[in-house]
C-alpha cells in the first residue's frame, strides 16, 4: 500500500517537475491544475455525460445542478476579470453555425455511447476504464480528422462570433448568463424526482473545486479550460511523424496552429492540463485500496462501435468548437453565445444517444462479465 | 477481454500512450526553448495569451 501510494506521488509530482524544468513555470503550474481536475473529477465523481443521462433516464438532476453551480461560480469571477484584463485574458468565444450545431448534436449522441465526454474520456482512461482507453484513441484520431475538414464545414454557414458581453456589456452579460443558468436549473428541478434534486455535499465541494481550478486555468494560461485542441494536436503530431504534410492544410497552416505543431506539446496549454488530468485520475484509482472492477465486458462488435463512436466524438467536437468543457463549461462561463446553443444541441443529441446505447452496446455472453 | 485487463493495467496503458506521444514529440520537435517561455502567470504579465483553444479563440 505504502509503495503503491509513494509511486503515485512520484509520478504526479515527477511529471509536474519535468514540465517545470523542460518548459518553464507556467507549464508546471498548468500540469498541477490538470492534476487537480483529475483528482476532483475522479475522486469526487463529478462528471458531465453521466448527469445528462441521469436526468433523462432516472429523473436525477443532482449532477446537472452541480454543473450549473460550477459554471455560475466561474462566470461570476470570469466576467469582471475578462473585462478588466482584456489584453492578458481571452474568453472561449466561437461562432454559431450549421456545422457547430450539427457537431454539438452528434457529440451529445456519441458521448452517451462512449460513456464519457472530453474530460470524461481522459478520466475514464486514466482510471483504468477499458472503454475510456478505446475512446481516448478514437477521440485523438477524430479530433485530428476534424481539423482537416473544418474549413469546409464552417463554410456551410455561420454567424459572426457573438457574446453576451458584446451584446449587453460585461455587467448585464453576467446577469443574463446567471439568469440563463437559473432557468436551466429550474427546468432541471422541475424534471427531477423528489429526493433527486439537490446535490449531495460531495458534489457541492466538487463544483466549488472545479470552479476554482477553471479560474486558475484562466489566470495562469490566459485562456479558459479546454480539452479538444490538445487531443487534436496529439493526433496531428502522430500524423506528422508518419510523414503527413500538414502545412498544406488550412487549419495547421494557420499561424497559431502551425506554431503549436512545430513546438513541443509541453508548450501547449490544453495538452498540459489534459496530461495532468489523466495522471490525476490515475492517482485516485491507484490511491484506493481497491481499484474497482473493470467495466462490464462487451461483445467485440460493441467495442468496435465504441471506437467508431469515439472517432465521431472527436470529429464532432472539432466542428462544434469544443466539448462539454471548452464549449459548454468554458463557453457559457465566459459569455459565448455558442456555449448556449451547444448546450441545447448537445442535450438533444444526448437523448438520441441514450436510445442508441442498448442497440449498439451489448454485454458479452460469457461467464464472469465483470473482472 | 475486459476480464483480463485490470484497471491498473489499462490505466498504465493509457499513461504509456500519452508518454509515447510526448517522447515522439520531444524527439521530433525538440525541447522547448526556456528563454522564450511565457511568464508563470498570464494575469498581470502584460503579455497577450498565445495558447490555442478548442473554441478557436
Amino acid at each position: 500500500m505504502f509503495l503503491r501510494r509513494a509511486s503515485v506521488l512520484l509520478i504526479a509530482l515527477g511529471f509536474t517537475l519535468f514540465a517545470f524544468v523542460m518548459a518553464g513555470p507556467r507549464a508546471g503550474l498548468l500540469v498541477l491544475v490538470g492534476l487537480g481536475f483529475g483528482l476532483v473529477l475522479e475522486g469526487l465523481r463529478f462528471g458531465f455525460a453521466g448527469p445528462w443521462r441521469m436526468i433523462v433516464t432516472d429523473r436525477d438532476g443532482r449532477g446537472l445542478i452541480a454543473q450549473l453551480i460550477a459554471i455560475a461560480l466561474v462566470a461570476a469571477v470570469a466576467f469582471p476579470l475578462l473585462a478588466a484584463n482584456s489584453a492578458e485574458l481571452v474568453p472561449a468565444h466561437a461562432p454559431v453555425g450549421i456545422a457547430m450545431i450539427l457537431g454539438a448534436f452528434v457529440f451529445g449522441a456519441m458521448m452517451q455511447l462512449v460513456m464519457g465526454c472530453g474530460s470524461g474520456t481522459l478520466v475514464n482512461a486514466g482510471s483504468g476504464n477499458l472503454v475510456g482507453l478505446i475512446a481516448l484513441a478514437g477521440f485523438i484520431g477524430g479530433s485530428f480528422a476534424g481539423t482537416l475538414h473544418l474549413g469546409w464545414w464552417t463554410e456551410l454557414g455561420a454567424f459572426p462570433v457573438l457574446s453576451l458581453q458584446g451584446m449587453l456589456g460585461a455587467q448585464f452579460g453576467l446577469i443574463a448568463t446567471l439568469a440563463g443558468l437559473a432557468l436551466v436549473a429550474a427546468i432541471t428541478l422541475a424534471r427531477a424526482a423528489p429526493g433527486k434534486r439537490m446535490p449531495p455535499r460531495r458534489l457541492w465541494i466538487a463544483a466549488a473545486l472545479i470552479a476554482a481550478l477553471a479560474l486558475a486555468n484562466l489566470v495562469i494560461a490566459g485562456q479558459p479550460w479546454g480539452i479538444v485542441y490538445g487531443l487534436g494536436l496529439w493526433g496531428a503530431k502522430l500524423a506528422q511523424a508518419g510523414g503527413a504534410d500538414l502545412g498544406a492544410t488550412a487549419f495547421w497552416a494557420a499561424e497559431g496552429n502551425a506554431l503549436r505543431l512545430s513546438e513541443s506539446i509541453l508548450t501547449d496549454v490544453t495538452s498540459l492540463t489534459n496530461i495532468g488530468l489523466l495522471i490525476g485520475a490515475f492517482a485516485v484509482m491507484r490511491w484506493r485500496a481497491d481499484p474497482g472492477a473493470q467495466t462490464q465486458a462487451l461483445t467485440p462488435a460493441s467495442y468496435a462501435a465504441i471506437l467508431g463512436a469515439a472517432l465521431i466524438l472527436g470529429y464532432s467536437a472539432r466542428l462544434a468548437f469544443g466539448c462539454n468543457v471548452g464549449a459548454f463549461f468554458s463557453g457559457i462561463s465566459t459569455g459565448s453565445l455558442h456555449g448556449w446553443v451547444w448546450l441545447i444541441a448537445a442535450f438533444a443529441g444526448s437523448i438520441f444517444g441514450i436510445r442508441l446505447r442498448p442497440l449498439l452496446l451489448r454485454p458479452a455472453a460469457t461467464k464472469g462479465a465483470y473482472a | 477481454m475486459s476480464a483480463r485487463l485490470s484497471r491498473p493495467l489499462v490505466a498504465i496503458l493509457a499513461l504509456g500512450i500519452v508518454l509515447a506521444i510526448l517522447a515522439l514529440d520531444l524527439a521530433t520537435a525538440g525541447a522547448p526553448d526556456l528563454f522564450t517561455a511565457p511568464p508563470a502567470i498570464a494575469l498581470g504579465s502584460g503579455a497577450a495569451p498565445t495558447g490555442a483553444h478548442c473554441s478557436g479563440s
